[in-house]
């Protein structure tokens, strides 16, 4: 089986069935991508499918679509993705278990939407499970990322 | 003070933690200076100066032995030391150092004594001491009570300045010029002239003279660090998927492990049928441990599903197995037979509450998981009889000695190494998991197992928060409150602990009655006791302990009160506080909420207070009712520690701390069923997400003049002020968490 992940291809032996997220840290060794809860309520295995944000824990390898981004590809090697540099400003992170995931949704996000609403992102993050209690943070990030990538469109 | 002298005997040498050995030998092995764990593993040119500060040539490593479980410990660990040793932060390595007697925890000992912490008395104060010297000699390495900031505060500093110094001793020998000439900044001895001898150059002649430990700590005026923003050195690493956590943990050969044991805990597995498991696709080995069965296999998701494919027959519960008779255990608890404690008794209760109808109220609180966020994972590798463990562990110390006994080997041959953790709030205080993989790993031939336990299996087996209930009865007079009598009953989170860690547990628990007993309130006739009920499931430590609960039932008869009395909740409370930074706390958070300015229609503000961990919070929660149900606008938090050691870190702690205890008051619970959890994963157990968050606003207060730490206290106001604001928005009292039982939220 084919598997195109941060813009590198593999050629996997491995079942169908078995979910993206296992596929990526067990058998790729990319470990950013979190488990949490396996049944897509939490969050931090989000990675992006052509662009989209998707639970990887609940899609499996065999009925991949299209080209996988994981946080350790959303950025160029060396540089931060606008999102994950507003991270960092805001310093987000308690624990950073769920920040992967966090991060790509909020990339998705802002991809989709790049001047959402306060009600756009409390929604779309809302999908995403923080138990550290970092989400005041996050709005605050997402709202920089936003104001950063709009800046650098215009 | 009068309260001190009322304690028996037996409730003088206890606490969490007991004082087996004898205080006096326990005071002469104290003032012994530990070992220093570091000295060990140096090679030629290396230094150890103290067990905080490594010096090697190519680098200076800082040691931060309290566990990093997302609450910036270890960055503010390394503050404190590189605030003394002049060395910025982006020019160290951190590493949290071997687990030794060296790393103790005497802050968690002295919270440990029946003495309030506003209670500064003589008795007080050499109770405490003398608890320092049982706590240093058992070499108790913990990480929790909020305990990081008051244990390091003076220990770290110190640790940077010793090792100042004596790098000054080696530069002045290096060059011949003496001491008084030598300034130190940026990692390294600055000359006279302007040149700049690096303190890793310095490492080999430190090593060879005698630590400097004659130093006197900076005035604050000369911080460079504390108190100032400072960028967590492990944020880019967290915004990136660089981060390695304990479930990252990836070796040469490594087989993954997956593991079911009884639900119904501590139960035992009466037997099991592997037949199917054992040729699915990777699976390397079906292997038996206590209590349950393993598999070994090459990925993670083939052994958690072959695991799943195993048919098991699980014995009873050693505990009642169902919810209904775990809270008839604790109805039946308010008896003189199970009281356990009654620090506070003030006035004369017994005779104000005759004198009139008392108000009176009952309250109850869940168990709850602690679930953090990264389900729990141990990587081991038994080999030429060594063990190594990689895990995210606040018992180092524990998890040496009880897997050297699982495994038969001297615990000098078992080396933790702890990683970065995913979340904790009390449950890497356990390490049954642990134990587990070690006899996984005992089956693996000497090759490296990492066991990952599904979020079900996690949950089945998380050592719960206390189940618990109160029941208040109080009288008003004259526009105030005259009577609060409150009994608490829950089972000893402590005995139900120590017991597992295998350690005696004696005298009173005073986490039944802790965030109750303690809170700086004169109110004429005044009792609090605490009633013990029965072991029920087992129980752990969860962010804020006893607090969590009792902070609840505290603040919301106390509210009831003041209703009663038709007073104002927060100008009672402040007219009832006798203890100065606790009145500048509720005065703060006053002002920041405009409380007692008008708010439109259908909103409504909610105060409580909780003295915890020794740090005075007060939280103002603000709500509107909405027609889908209650929405949380706004909290504001002030919150008396002493010293804020970095503003960015204190406040996500704040908010954090807010979300943890709002997010469970509304939404989570635990409940038991046949002996098993019923909640095992996050569409279940429910906790608050980004649209139900509300603003929060945070102030640290630096007025007193103890160091206090802030991972805690920020919980136990959080529920009671919501509950205090939903009453006064809708006259519709909460007294059973979760709050989503009653009412909506939106
Ligand atoms: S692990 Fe996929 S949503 Fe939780
Ligand atoms: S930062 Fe810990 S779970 Fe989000």
């Amino acid at each position: 089986m084919k598997l195109t992940v941060d813009g590198t291809e593999h050629e996997l032996d491995i079942e169908t069935d078995m979910p993206l997220l296992w596929v990526l840290r067990d058998e790729l060794g990319l470990t950013g991508v979190k488990y949490g809860c396996g049944i897509a309520e939490c969050g931090a295995c989000m990675v992006h499918i052509d662009g989209q944000a998707v639970h990887s824990c609940q899609t499996l390898v065999g009925d991949v679509w299209g080209e996988v981004t994981t946080i350790h590809g959303l950025a160029a090697p060396g540089t931060l993705h606008a999102v994950q540099a507003a991270w960092v400003k805001h310093q987000v992170a308690q624990c950073g278990y769920c920040q992967s995931g966090q991060i790509m949704q909020a990339a998705a996000l802002l991809a989709q939407t790049p001047d959402p609403t306060d009600q756009e992102i409390d929604d779309a993050m809302s999908m995403n499970l923080c138990r550290c209690g970092t989400y005041p943070r996050i709005r605050a990030a997402v709202r920089t990322a936003a104001r950063t990538l709009q800046e650098g469109t215009q | 003070m009068s309260r001190a002298g009322k304690i028996a005997r037996r409730t003088f040498l206890t606490g969490s933690i007991a004082t087996a050995g004898g205080v006096a030998f326990g005071v002469y092995m104290y003032r012994r200076p530990s070992a220093n764990p570091l000295a060990a593993g140096l090679h030629e040119g290396e230094a150890a100066l103290t067990p905080y500060v490594l010096i090697r040539p190519d680098g200076v490593t800082l040691i931060t032995p309290r566990a990093d479980l997302g609450q910036g410990a270890a960055h503010v660990q390394a503050l404190l030391i590189a605030e003394e040793l002049d060395i910025e932060l982006d020019q160290v390595g951190l590493d949290p150092g071997p687990p030794s007697a060296a790393y103790y925890n005497t802050a968690l000992s002295r919270e440990a004594l029946p003495f309030a912490s506003t209670n500064e008395s003589r008795l007080a104060e050499t109770a405490r001491s003398l608890m320092d010297a049982p706590i240093k000699f058992l070499g108790i390495q913990i990480t929790g009570g909020s305990t990081t900031v008051p244990d390091g505060w003076q220990k770290l500093r110190v640790a940077g300045a010793v090792a100042r110094e004596t790098l000054k001793a080696a530069a002045s020998l290096e060059t011949g010029l003496p001491v008084s000439d030598l300034r130190t900044r940026g990692g390294a001895v600055l000359l006279p002239d302007g040149t700049r001898l690096p303190y890793t150059g310095l490492a080999a002649r430190a090593a060879e003279i005698d630590p400097v430990t004659d130093v006197t700590l900076r005035d604050p005026s000369a911080w460079r660090l504390i108190g100032k923003p400072t960028m967590r050195s492990d944020i880019t690493a967290k915004s990136t998927g660089q981060q390695l956590y304990g479930i990252d943990v990836t070796l040469p050969g490594m087989l993954f492990a997956a593991l079911r044991t009884n639900p119904r805990q501590g139960g035992e597995m009466l037997g099991y049928d592997a037949s199917r498991a054992e040729t699915m696709r990777g699976v390397h080995k079906i292997v038996p441990v206590t209590g349950g069965v393993g598999v070994l296999a090459d990925n993670s998701w083939r052994a958690m599903r072959a695991v799943e494919a195993i048919r098991i027959d699980w014995g009873p519960a050693p505990y009642r197995p169902h919810q209904g008779e775990h809270w008839r255990a604790l109805e039946n608890s308010f008896t003189d037979k199970r009281r356990d404690s009654r620090l506070r008794n003030d006035g004369d209760v017994d005779a104000t509450l005759a004198s009139t109808t008392p108000l009176e109220a009952e309250y109850r609180a869940p168990y709850l998981a602690h679930a953090p966020l990264e389900p729990m994972n141990a990587t081991l590798q038994i080999k030429d009889g060594k063990v190594d463990i990689w895990t995210g562990t606040q018992i180092p110390r524990f998890v040496q000695k009880n897997v050297a006994s699982v495994v038969g080997v001297k615990p000098a041959q078992v080396h933790v190494h702890v990683t970065m953790s995913g979340g904790s709030f009390g449950h890497r205080l356990e390490d049954m998991m642990v134990r587990r993989a070690a006899e996984l790993a005992m089956q693996a031939d000497g090759r490296p197992v990492k066991l990952t336990l599904s979020r079900e299996e996690d949950m089945a087996h998380d050592y719960p928060r206390q189940i618990a209930m109160a029941r208040g009865r109080g009288t008003v007079s004259g526009g105030h409150v005259q009577a609060f009598d409150l009994g608490i009953a829950m089972p000893s989170i402590m005995r139900s602990q120590m017991r597992r860690l295998g350690m005696p547990m004696m005298g009173a628990d005073l986490q039944i009655v802790a965030g109750a007993w303690d809170q700086p309130f004169a109110i004429p006739d005044y009792r609090v006791s605490g009633y013990r009920a029965p072991d029920l499931a087992p129980i752990s430590s969860w962010r804020s302990v006893g607090a969590s609960t009792n902070g609840f039932f505290h603040e919301s008869f106390l509210d009831e009160l003041i209703h009663a009395a038709g007073a104002d909740p927060l100008e009672e409370r402040l007219r009832l506080c006798n203890h100065a930074p606790s009145r500048k706390v509720l005065e703060t958070v006053g002002e920041m909420s405009d409380w007692g300015a008008p708010l439109p229609e259908g909103r409504a503000r909610g105060i409580a207070f909780c003295l915890s961990f020794g740090t005075p919070c007060a939280e103002v929660v603000e709500v509107t009712v909405t027609e889908s149900g209650i929405r949380i606008d706004k909290v504001h938090v002030a919150a008396e520690v002493g010293r804020v050691i970095d503003p960015v870190n204190f406040e996500n702690q704040v908010q954090g701390g807010v979300i943890w205890g709002l997010g469970h008051a509304i939404l989570a619970e635990t409940t038991y069923d046949d002996g098993m959890a019923e909640q095992r994963n996050f569409d279940s157990f429910r906790f608050m997400r980004m649209y139900q968050c509300p603003e929060i606003i945070v102030r640290g207060l630096e007025n007193d003049s103890r160091v206090r730490g802030i991972g805690e206290p920020p919980v136990p106001p959080a529920a009671p002020a919501l509950a205090n604001a939903i009453f006064a928005a809708t006259g519709i009292r909460l007294r059973q968490m979760p709050f989503v039982r009653d009412m909506d939220f939106v």
